[in-house]
């Protein structure tokens, strides 16, 4: 497959920034439009547009690891965020906790949020083997 | 804390699944673990079963924002009852599937997706909100794609195809239906619209949304003019997932059917009467569609498609009695339907096949797995005293007093061809003269296997038949169970104070 | 805007089930996420469309202040869009997988499932 150099070039800039922007948008979802799986989207077209490029080869080995293990890292992490109130206060499940002061730039921090780090990685994880999956067959 | 105990089966089934994810490679550990798993999870189960029994029915506020606004978990009696009968049948279907499934397949994830599948059952059984029902309905049907075309065989995946798509249309009318109740009423939990169903004005409407249930969960359940894609899919996939989906996937529908239509759509003639015809025609059609099958795993499907009509005419008559009836045929099916399906595998492992004009013999040759065998097959037939029997008393005596005599015939000739049909399948496989087969290289047959693989294959069917002996032989209990949620069910005002708190 | 929106649903729902029923399995496809996409705008048309504030109540007051859009429809179809996101990635690779084995499109060819065996 030949691509341009163009695309070739920028996609190696914009893998970062794609994947800066997906915190970006994952971590202003309580308050603003946005969220985990916005986010978990952004980052997977970030790689997508990567293995496009590069080939799907070269995307593989920034990954390190094969994506479907991603998935079960952000169940837990989603899971134990929905566990929390249940272990630590005897709150119904999925109970929002919250701390009291606001840490800077990311505001209340609560178990919101680790429930949406979760789905992030679960889309990321998912959409990144899906398309792996169908490009390699292909 | 005890309040959150309804939802340790769901917490203790992502946890496996979780766990199990992350051991995707270690297949001998994913046995031992979903077998181990299990095993806590009947014992889960059977606490929640016995906290609601002495405690009468229980709820809890996800994330604490208060019902209706907030996802319900409600645990009465027959939610509590179905959980306890998923963890057994989902304990003998993982020893089986550690014995049965081949090592290829287990290769891609099949036990994590099987708690998966568990968990998508539990949640199902386990929340009181429509849309909540509809998510976990999803998990279930995603979790049986990838367990039905795990192997990727062309029969499973043409039979994956038909299947895809019949349950795709039947979840989006399900969501269709799930759109219009919420423009109706403008709330989405079950108790809540009991409530504000009653009030509307236009019945019309509402006997529209409610045969939009119908179709969704009818499509689900196998009921007549809508069960074509369960008899093309059945027979494909591996024994020990046709189990699990033959046991209990088809009585999700089932159980959706009893609830929306015992809580939300509450007496309507039309509907009933609806239900009445429905019941009667998948009683006689998926008989007759019985009687002229080969191969012993679609003589089940069709049995499964025949029998959901018991529950469906039960549900029809709407008597208490009749439900009462309906929830007994219930809980002696997801037994029993599991059962028979681990049944075919066993004997497609003795002989080779499952086609039952090569099989037979296999009574002179296994005498004792025969007469264990034996037990599953007749009380599915329900000759006095094994389990299928008792619950038609009640159906029928529900049918006389109410005065539905077709219901009444329908049911005696639905019971009549199925003695046919286990009668024959008996004579066939199991009493003729065995002919002697091609012998296949490379086939695991049972008589090559060790012992702890027979026991794989043995002992959770013989786990499910002494289950089913105690549905029949302690009848009493089953039927004071029954009772009760029936009597739960008939009159939801205790269902609808518990999850709106009205009860001071 | 409602008589647009519900002939466009009415639309989506036809097309969805009229490409369901062509035998291609590619058409099938299409057909069922025309129809997700036409459940999830009737989810959006039943629950009321209001020319809306965002459904936030000010820190200093207890209710509403003026006309808000329901939330709850909107948290429905996002839950919908990520389930048929799901659905509609695995439908693609079965049917992939299903016309490398079976080789054809044709859905009236696949009926190896209802042989006598």
């Amino acid at each position: 497959m030949r691509t341009t150099i163009i695309l070739k070039t920028a996609s190696n800039y914009l893998l970062p920034v794609l994947l800066l922007f997906s915190i970006f948008i994952l971590l202003r979802g309580h308050y603003l439009p946005g969220g985990g799986f916005v986010g978990g989207l952004i980052a997977s077209i970030a790689f997508i547009l990567h293995s496009f490029a590069n080939g799907l080869k070269k995307t593989k080995d920034i990954l390190l690891m094969h994506p479907g293990f991603l998935i079960p890292f952000g169940l837990s992490i989603s899971f134990l965020s929905g566990l929390a109130p249940v272990a630590l206060f005897d709150l119904p499940f999925m109970t929002g906790l919250w701390s009291h002061d606001p840490v800077a730039i990311l505001g209340n921090i609560g178990s919101a949020l680790f429930f949406d780090i979760g789905v992030y990685f679960v889309v990321v994880g998912v959409t990144l083997t899906i398309i792996f999956t169908i490009s390699e067959s292909a | 804390m005890t309040q959150q105990i309804i939802l340790y089966p769901l917490f203790l089934q992502i946890a496996i699944g979780v766990i199990l994810l992350f051991a995707w490679y270690r297949i001998g550990f994913q046995k031992i673990f979903s077998i181990f798993g299990s095993i806590l999870s009947v014992g889960l189960a059977g606490w929640l079963f016995y906290y609601i029994w002495t405690s009468g029915t229980q709820t809890i506020q996800a994330g604490n924002w208060e019902a209706p606004f907030g996802i319900t978990f409600v645990a009465d009696t027959l939610s509590a009852t179905l959980v306890l009968l998923t963890a057994i049948s989902g304990l003998a279907v993982s020893v089986f599937s550690a014995g049965s499934v081949l090592r290829d397949r287990l290769r891609f994830g099949y036990f994590p997706i099987f708690h998966f599948l568990l968990l998508g059952l539990n949640g199902a059984f386990l929340t009181g909100d429509i849309f909540n029902l509809y998510v976990w309905f999803e998990i279930i049907i995603i979790s049986s794609f990838v367990l039905i075309t795990i192997g990727g065989e062309k029969a499973q995946l043409e039979g994956a195809v038909k299947y895809f798509t019949l349950n795709i249309l039947a979840s989006m009318i399900f969501l269709t239906a799930i759109a219009v109740l919420y423009g109706l009423t403008g709330s989405l939990n079950m108790a809540d619209l009991a409530g504000k169903i009653a009030e509307i004005e236009n019945r019309g409407l509402v006997e529209i949304t409610g045969i939009l249930f119908l179709i969704g969960f009818g499509i689900k359940a196998g009921v007549f003019p809508l069960y074509f894609w369960l008899p093309a899919s059945y027979h494909t996939p591996p024994f020990a997932v046709s189990a699990i989906f033959g046991g209990l996937l088809t009585k999700v529908g089932v159980y959706a059917l009893l609830r929306v239509f015992t809580l939300i759509f509450v007496g309507d003639p039309f509907l009933d009467k609806i239900l009445m015809v429905i019941a009667i025609l998948t009683l006689v059609s998926g008989g007759i569609g019985a009687l002229v099958q080969n191969n012993i795993r679609k003589v089940f499907s069709y049995l499964i498609i025949c029998h959901i009509g018991y529950m469906i005419a039960g549900l029809g008559m709407f008597t208490e009695v009749a439900i009462a009836g309906a929830v007994f045929y219930l809980i002696h099916d997801i037994i029993v339907k599991t059962n028979l399906f681990m049944l075919s595998g066993v004997v497609y492992r003795l002989k080779g096949t499952n086609s039952m004009r090569d099989l037979g013999g296999i009574y002179a040759k296994w005498p004792r797995i025969s007469l264990l065998l034996f037990i599953p097959l007749f009380s599915l037939v329900g000759i006095p005293p094994l389990s299928g029997f008792w619950p038609k008393i009640n159906l029928i005596k529900a049918g006389f007093s109410g005065g539905s005599y077709i219901t009444v015939g329908a049911i005696i000739f639905a019971s009549f061809i199925t003695l046919v049909i286990i009668a024959k399948l008996w004579a066939e496989v199991f009493w003729k003269d065995g002919k002697e087969l091609p012998f296949r290289k490379n086939f695991g047959y049972f008589s090559k296997m060790k012992t702890y693989k027979r026991l794989q294959f043995l002992a959770p069917v013989a786990l499910l038949s002494i289950i089913s002996l105690y549905i029949g032989f302690g009848a009493e209990h089953i039927q004071e169970l029954s009772a009760r949620i029936a009597d739960e069910l008939m009159n939801n005002q205790g269902y609808i104070d518990t999850v709106l708190n009205l009860k001071k | 805007m409602e008589i647009l929106l519900a002939i466009m649903i009415g639309v989506l729902y036809a097309a969805g089930i009229y490409m369901m029923l062509r035998r291609s399995l590619v058409k099938l496809i299409i057909g069922i996420i025309l129809l997700g996409n036409g459940a999830n705008l009737l989810i959006f048309f039943l629950g009321r469309i209001t020319k809306g504030a965002p459904p936030i109540i000010p820190g200093d007051a207890k209710v509403f202040s003026e006309a808000f859009a329901d939330p709850v429809p909107q948290a429905l179809i996002l839950t919908a869009i990520v389930i048929s996101f799901g659905l509609q990635s695995f439908a693609i690779v079965l049917v992939k997988r299903a016309h490398t084995v079976v080789r054809t499109d044709d859905l009236d060819e696949m009926n190896a499932t209802d042989e006598d065996s």
